[in-house]
């Protein structure tokens, strides 16, 4: 029964939550890495390119919920998520004709390509900000709870509870879904295999007579979608604040390249490599402990190894143990 | 076929290629040879479109095409092999070869989500083809083995293999022989032939072997210091004086160029 109880508790406070931020950043990984893997540089405006796209949703919701069109005990926001996909696609590809097209004509080298994303990602902060402001945003509706914690203790008479949030849920379920449909696309149609092949060897696949331009634009299309998605789950699970997606940037990059950038498999398994670390580091294991030790041992402290002010830091070490020691990631994407 | 009028390739203060000009007739297999650094592999990279050039400028057919990029070239039915083999290392050998109709087959991106009978039989034409050609380079068994895992020569033999998938008009071929053992070369010899004589494939061949310029090629343009030395047949460039100098001057008469 202790035992039983002590699964239950860390399922409540860290599996659960730990597997539904590490789909989320799995997402926005993906997205990275698939820039990094076609068009070769670090887009340090991903987390605000999700910004936008889940502003966009956000909008679209509130604008649903004012007319009455809903999804019953879903959140709206699933439904506005198409249109949030298709304006985050409008705006990257107006950045790419605009910006980035110009430096790819030029050959320019990667590093110059990331300071312009740094740009870019200034022009999309700003723009979120002033469309929707700086504050925090609550745009959840629907059912809050799959399974409250008073619900599962009347169900199996433990002692400690699990809650499953609707979003949680649902973050696992669309992660699965969007990560199924991008393998099949990659693996099974003719401009999946084309993005793999322009990504594994450029001159060959120009000579092979790929355009690169429909490459790069497909890219963009997934990526936006791609960003949408995680932004929006990100924001339905916590809440959405425009600063709070530029911090992501950090355990997004992190996952990206723990898990080797340019190959997806490698930006899913970082994900939730990150995701663990940081969720495993910053809990209070106490409430798991008591359980399992004898009383005598009981910890007196949360037996919290950092405080979650500090979670961005998990990250950040994570990241420097492996490009220590093996550069290229897990899934050996390119060294970095 | 192909005219080159007094390119310029330079790097730097470097003048890999150096005001060359030279014309390919349509049909024929013209041997492109010179000592190592001679500029060949630069000039195939200028008029492939892989790199831009100084100055000069290229024609294919009367049709300026200089500078246009590769996949629009291939369009046209110009195509290349790397003399450093390329392949795409995370592909089997059958996909290597399928990849290459490019944008031809099911590309558009609504064809993707509907179209898919038709595209399923492309891709069935496709893979019959990919299986075809991977016969007749006796590389049938490593049909679905990842090309990285490829040894040297059967890279090579795959660069070739990609050019055979489409019907081209005109194909550089940069040393496809370097590295493949004796019978294979041979049966390489009867295959660029073969597709000369009977798809009216146009070749330009950069080999240092002499015999198997010997076999194949006519007219032979010699190249040297970026620019181009003599064209002839093979006998009149071996008698050349200037070919017979470059080549020494490399210390490469083991070369088989100068007989000792
Ligand atoms: N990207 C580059 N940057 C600088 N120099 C280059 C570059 N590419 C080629 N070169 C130089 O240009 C010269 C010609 O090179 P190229 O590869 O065309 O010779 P090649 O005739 O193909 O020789 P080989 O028979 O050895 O293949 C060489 O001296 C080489 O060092
Ligand atoms: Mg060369």
């Amino acid at each position: 029964m202790e035992f039983l109880n002590a699964i239950v508790a860390l399922s409540n406070y860290v599996l659960v939550p730990a597997l539904a931020y590490g789909s989320q950043l799995a997402l926005g990984a993906l997205g990275v890495t698939l820039i990094y893997g076609i068009l070769r540089f670090s887009n340090f405006a991903h987390g605000d390119t999700m910004a936008f796209g889940t502003m966009i949703t956000i909008l679209m919701t509130w604008w649903m919920q004012s007319v009455g069109i809903g999804l019953g005990p879903l959140p709206t926001a699933l439904l506005a998520l198409p249109f949030g996909i298709a304006g985050c696609a409008a705006m990257v590809l107006l950045t790419d004709r605009v910006v980035y097209r110009f430096y790819r004509a030029q050959k320019v080298k990667p590093v110059i390509l990331v300071i312009v994303s740094m740009g870019v990602m200034f022009v999309m902060n700003g723009l979120v900000r002033f469309v929707i402001g700086p504050g925090d945003q609550r745009f959840a509706d629907g059912e809050r709870f799959i399974i409250t914690a008073l619900d599962f203790r009347m169900m199996t008479g433990l002692k400690e509870g699990l809650a499953i949030k609707t979003t949680q849920g649902i973050t696992l379920v669309t992660a699965v879904i969007v990560v199924g449909v991008l393998f099949w696309f990659l693996t099974h149609t003719r401009t999946g295999k084309s993005m793999r092949a322009y990504s594994d060897n450029e001159d060959l696949a120009l000579l092979s007579g790929i355009n690169p331009e429909r490459v790069v634009l497909v890219t963009w299309l997934i990526v936006a979608a791609l960003a949408t998605v995680a932004g929006t789950l990100y924001g339905l699970d916590k809440s959405f604040k425009p600063f709070t997606y530029f911090q992501l940037l950090l355990p997004i990059f992190a996952s990206a390249i723990v898990g080797g950038l340019g190959s997806p498999l490698g930006a899913i398994a970082g994900g939730f490599v990150i995701a663990f670390s940081e969720v495993t580091i910053t809990y209070a294991w106490k409430k798991v402990l008591v359980y399992l030790m004898p009383e005598s041992l009981e910890p007196s402290g949360l037996v919290q190894l950092m405080s979650t002010d500090y979670k961005f830091a998990v990250s950040f070490v994570i990241l420097l143990i492996v490009l220590l020691f093996r550069p290229t990631g897990l899934f050996r994407g390119k060294a970095v | 076929m192909i005219k080159v009028d007094d390119l310029h390739k330079h790097f730097g203060g470097f003048r890999a290629v150096d005001g060359a000009s030279l014309e390919i007739a349509e049909g024929t297999i013209t041997g492109l040879i010179g000592p190592n650094g001679a500029g060949k592999t630069t000039l195939f990279n200028v008029i492939a479109g892989v790199l831009p050039p100084t100055s000069g400028r290229v024609t294919m057919a009367g049709e300026d095409i200089t500078g246009l990029p590769p996949h629009v070239l291939f369009g046209k039915g110009l195509l290349r092999t790397f003399q450093i083999a390329h392949e795409f290392t995370s592909m089997t050998v059958r996909e290597n070869l399928m990849m290459v109709p490019g944008d031809q087959a099911g590309e558009r991106i609504w064809n993707t989500w509907f179209g898919r009978r038709r595209i399923a039989e492309q891709e069935r034409a496709l893979q019959a083809k990919a299986d075809e050609v991977l016969e007749f380079l006796t590389i049938d068994h490593l049909r679905d083995e990842k090309a990285g895992n490829l040894s040297g020569g059967q890279k090579k033999l795959l660069e070739l293999g990609r050019t055979m998938m489409v019907d081209a008009r005109i194909v550089f071929l940069d040393e496809v022989g370097a590295g493949v053992n004796r019978t294979l070369l041979n049966m390489l010899g009867d295959a660029i032939v073969q597709l000369n004589r009977e798809r009216g494939y146009t070749f330009v061949v950069i080999e240092h072997d002499m015999d198997f310029i010997e076999r194949l090629c006519d007219p032979v343009i010699c190249m040297a210091e970026g620019k181009v030395l003599a064209e002839g047949t093979l006998a009149e460039i071996k008698a050349n004086e200037q070919v017979i100098e470059a080549y020494l001057g490399t210390g490469l008469k083991n070369k088989g160029m100068v007989e000792a």
